[in-house]
């Protein structure tokens, strides 16, 4: 892993993010409090910023990097659950380069603040199964775009959504949709 | 909206500016944050710090000082504060004996401030926590899993802030906490919306003649509205909830907390205390604290809560009659 494929992974999806900033928020107003996409731009743009300023030489100093400036500059639940991905994507990288291996430590530490599973209408479902279909070699942009669309259909059991019950199927969850950008910038980085 | 500002994103920094000149001899505030600090931390014993969105005023800072809160973490107006605010709190409040935080039940401040409680660990300090879930109203709402963290709050405050001024252990400390939280339980009512500075219109609107049982100090929805009523019928259906749950018998002991939620006089708060009064009084109960005053708001809302705390541990009623030095203790 090279870190300035990590850098330049975290810039694409910082553009994709802000480019989307609207389209986020839109899909957190009926399910949560419409401020995902204003939240994760303001979070993501000051990553850059400290990303350029402190000039990181490592993946692992890279990611936490980022896990200090999300968890600081995002606010409400997704600042957390952000920062607590890249925190455990830091841990990880300390150990091991491998893809797997670094994303696997990011979700765990998302459960683990979450209190939260796969299967529940969360930011998990999208990182559950890109790291599946990255472990059986069939993670292409195209099937992470699919993976966010599929948390249309379930029933959210945990978050802000959950209280909505039924109510919340037929609507993509945003924290599904924003760590999509992730992993589709990180494909389009050519980060392995 | 009518109200005594200047730009509402100022609020918070003019807020905590305006509390620390007004109060320099009891707190700082740590520059650049937005953590009010005790002044002169010293003597090793275990810091107790809180914090959670602003508006509750005067919750967290005004509890801040000997014998009560070694910091409290201000965040924007209902928005919790970051973790690395909270970090900060911790760093400034932890003396060599760890740091115990209070941390009110919502999904928000629950996350940022378990995070904050990994990065301190990461830094070397012992940290634990104790979940306040008073809110008898209501069992999930819009910002919470289980029950809401309330006017209660501020007794654990209290008899934590007490237990370590009178230098228990963080982990004697964290066991009060955790028997304590069981015995508090709180009910309120609105007779209003609160209006968020930077909306600019109430969150919730009710009739003239209407009121909402178990409203949340953010304004999530309760379990019941009906028309105006008087003080004694209000207290009638308070009392009776709590009853409900902490199925007292005469002879018990409890203490009892009537808070204003920011836009009722104080006037009301103790025409309504002395409803509550004869009410308990029927029941044969020995009230061995009481209080009444604003200390958990919800910006402007008129309305008050009631909290009730089961008080069959002495060590907590003298806790909660210590005197303190904090600014609206």
């Amino acid at each position: 892993m090279e870190t300035k494929q990590v850098i330049n992974w975290l810039q694409l999806f910082t553009d994709k993010v802000g480019e989307n900033k609207a389209y986020l928020s839109d899909l957190d107003t009926p399910i949560g409090d419409g401020d995902h996409g204003a939240n994760m731009a303001r979070g993501t743009s000051e990553m850059m910023k400290s990303i350029e300023e402190k000039n990181p030489q490592t993946p692992t100093e890279v990611f936490k990097l980022a896990a200090m400036t999300l968890i600081s500059k995002v606010g409400g639940a997704s600042g957390p659950l952000y920062g607590s991905a890249f925190m455990g994507m830091t841990k990880a990288s300390m150990q091991s380069d491998d893809l797997v291996s670094i994303l696997e430590g990011g979700m765990s530490e998302i459960q683990k603040r979450g209190k939260s599973e796969p299967g529940e209408k969360t930011m998990l479902d999208t990182w559950s199964r890109v790291i599946e279909s990255l472990k059986d070699g069939s993670l292409t942009e195209e099937k992470v775009k699919e993976i966010s669309e599929e948390t249309k259909e379930m029933k959210a059991t945990k978050g802000r959504a959950s209280y909505l019950g039924e109510r919340s199927i037929g609507h993509i969850d945003p924290g599904a949709m924003s760590s999509s950008y992730l992993f589709e910038t990180m494909i389009e980085a050519g980060v392995k | 909206m009518k109200k005594i500002m200047n730009q509402t994103d100022d609020i918070l920094n003019e807020m905590l500016e305006g509390l620390s000149y007004a109060y320099s001899d009891l707190v700082t505030r740590i520059p650049e944050t937005n953590v009010i600090v005790k002044k002169n931390i010293s003597g090793s014993k275990v810091g107790v710090v809180s914090g959670g969105g602003s508006g509750h005023e005067p919750a967290h800072a005004g509890f801040v000082g000997t014998g009560m809160l070694s910091a409290a973490v201000c965040g924007e107006i209902f928005t919790s504060p970051t973790p690395d605010q909270v970090l900060e709190g911790i760093k400034a409040a932890d003396d060599g004996a760890g740091v115990l935080l209070v941390i009110k039940n919502y999904s928000g401040d629950v996350m940022n401030f378990e995070m904050a409680k990994d990065l301190a660990e990461m830094e070397g300090i012992e940290v634990e926590t104790v979940l306040v879930d008073d809110d008898i109203a209501v069992e999930d709402s819009t910002y919470t899993a289980g029950r809401r963290g309330v006017a209660g709050t501020i007794l654990v405050h209290k008899i934590l802030g007490h237990a370590a001024e009178s230098g228990k252990s963080l982990a004697e400390i964290k066991e009060i906490g955790d028997k304590l939280v069981k015995e508090i339980k709180t009910l309120g009512v609105a007779l209003t919306g609160a209006t968020v500075p930077a909306v600019g219109k109430p969150g919730f609107v009710l009739a003239e003649d209407e009121i909402e049982f178990g409203v949340g100090i953010h304004g999530e929805p309760g379990y019941r509205k009906e028309k105006l009523q008087s003080s004694r019928k209000l207290a009638e259906e308070l009392v009776g909830k709590l009853k409900d749950e902490f199925n007292w018998k005469s002879g018990d002991k409890y203490g009892v907390l009537v808070n204003g939620l920011g836009g009722t006089p104080l006037m009301e708060q103790f025409v309504f205390m002395n409803d509550v009064k004869a009410l308990l009084e029927e029941d044969g109960l020995v009230v061995d604290f009481k209080k009444v005053g604003d200390v958990m708001t919800s910006i402007d809302m008129e309305g008050l809560s009631l909290t009730m705390i089961h008080l069959d541990t002495p060590e907590w009623t003298e806790a909660l009659n210590a005197p303190v030095t904090t600014i609206a203790w």
